[in-house]
């Protein structure tokens, strides 16, 4: 019931509108109660409403306002990339850039290897039933 | 004449349209006119015109039409085939649209003088016969077929045109009759033509695994497929 993440100086955000959509940027500070000053790596600095900022659960420690060099520092020392790319949410957008850029070989092959998951899960399940029903 | 100068150009350049930067005077001068005559003693030379062939004698014409009949402008227009799309290359993958083979993914050979695609399955993986498709009922995939080892020269428009048909007069009891005209089978030498080009293809499709069956399947779209999201 209560909020987890926090709009707060490190917090680390997805962009989901907007010319950066889909990149990760970090609140670098709260311009007033709708905007926020966000940077990322290699993105000039600037302000963005929340409504287009979605919270992540990474959180990195800079102060107020750092230079970039610092800002790139903190997020190598927190490993904000990788903690990104294993979270579950992270994971899942991954997937969906690479199912989208699927050629239609691709989508083919991916429909053969499925059918043959299925079937190999089948055979499993057989030998299963006979098991208990002996 | 002497020797022709490779790049005939102009001695008198334009400043702005219509406006050139030398006068008459000027250019009588810098085209040499003056040394040509004086070399010719005052007189430009002139040439006797070429003896032309006798021609022979016009008779007057047969029919003179009762109304003015009107002379058609000459039309020098020459048809170009139509722009390939940067997606299609030889070798690549079509899917075809439209027609007997609606979802067949069909590999294309080149592109015909009249703008259509030379296309064919091969015949063997999916029952499409060396064949022609207009480039608009037709998909570019980006998967593509290494074919520089078979020969298209020898097919044209020509090859794939239907032979005319002669009028045969018919009698009146055979003319109640249903048509009995054969269905022409088709000739040995076009299916020759197929094997010749599939055994080529055949070779580089089985070199890749799953292709053959992926050129077997027909193509079609299933929930959730949005074309104008899909990467071909």
């Amino acid at each position: 019931m209560p909020f987890k993440r926090y709009v707060e100086i490190g917090r680390v955000a997805l962009v989901n509108y907007g010319k950066d959509y889909g990149r990760l940027v970090v609140i670098v500070d709260v311009v007033d109660q709708n905007r926020a000053l966000v940077d990322a790596p290699d993105v000039v600095r600037g302000q963005m409403n929340f409504k287009r900022l979605s919270l992540t659960d990474i959180k990195i420690d800079i102060p107020r306002l750092p230079k970039k060099k610092t800002l790139i520092a903190a997020m190598e020392a927190a490993d904000v990339k990788n903690k990104w790319e294993n979270s579950s949410w992270g994971r899942k957008l991954i997937v969906q850039k690479r199912r989208a850029a699927l050629n239609d070989f691709d989508r083919f092959k991916v429909m053969l290897a499925r059918i043959k998951r299925g079937g190999a899960i089948q055979q499993e399940l057989a030998k299963l039933k006979k098991q208990n029903a002996s | 004449m002497a020797a022709k100068k490779a790049s005939l150009t102009s001695r008198n350049p334009e400043l702005i349209r219509g406006i050139r930067k030398y006068s008459r005077s000027k250019m009588y001068h810098k085209r040499g006119i003056w040394a040509i005559k004086a070399k010719h003693g005052g007189v430009f030379p002139r040439h006797e015109p070429k003896a032309a062939p006798p021609k022979p004698a016009e008779k007057p014409p047969k029919f003179y039409p009762a109304d003015d009949v009107k002379t058609p402008i000459p039309n020098h227009r020459k048809h170009k085939p139509t722009k390939l799309r940067p997606s299609i290359t030889p070798g690549t993958v079509l899917i075809l649209l439209a027609g007997r083979f609606m979802g067949k993914r069909v590999v294309f050979l080149k592109q015909l003088p009249s703008g259509l695609l030379l296309v064919t399955g091969p015949f063997k993986i999916n029952g499409v016969p060396l064949r022609r498709v207009n480039q608009a009922y037709v998909i570019g995939t980006s998967t593509k077929i290494d074919i520089s080892g078979v020969d298209v020269e020898k097919f044209d428009d020509k090859y794939f045109t239907k032979e005319k048909k002669k009028k045969t007069k018919k009698s009146e009891g055979e003319f109640f009759d249903t048509e009995k005209e054969a269905t022409k089978a088709l000739p040995q030498e076009k299916k020759d033509d197929q094997k010749t080009v599939d055994a080529q293809l055949i070779k580089a499709i089985e070199a890749v695994p799953d292709l053959k069956a992926y050129l077997g399947a027909r193509f079609s779209l299933r929930a959730g497929m949005k074309p104008h999201e899909l990467v071909f």
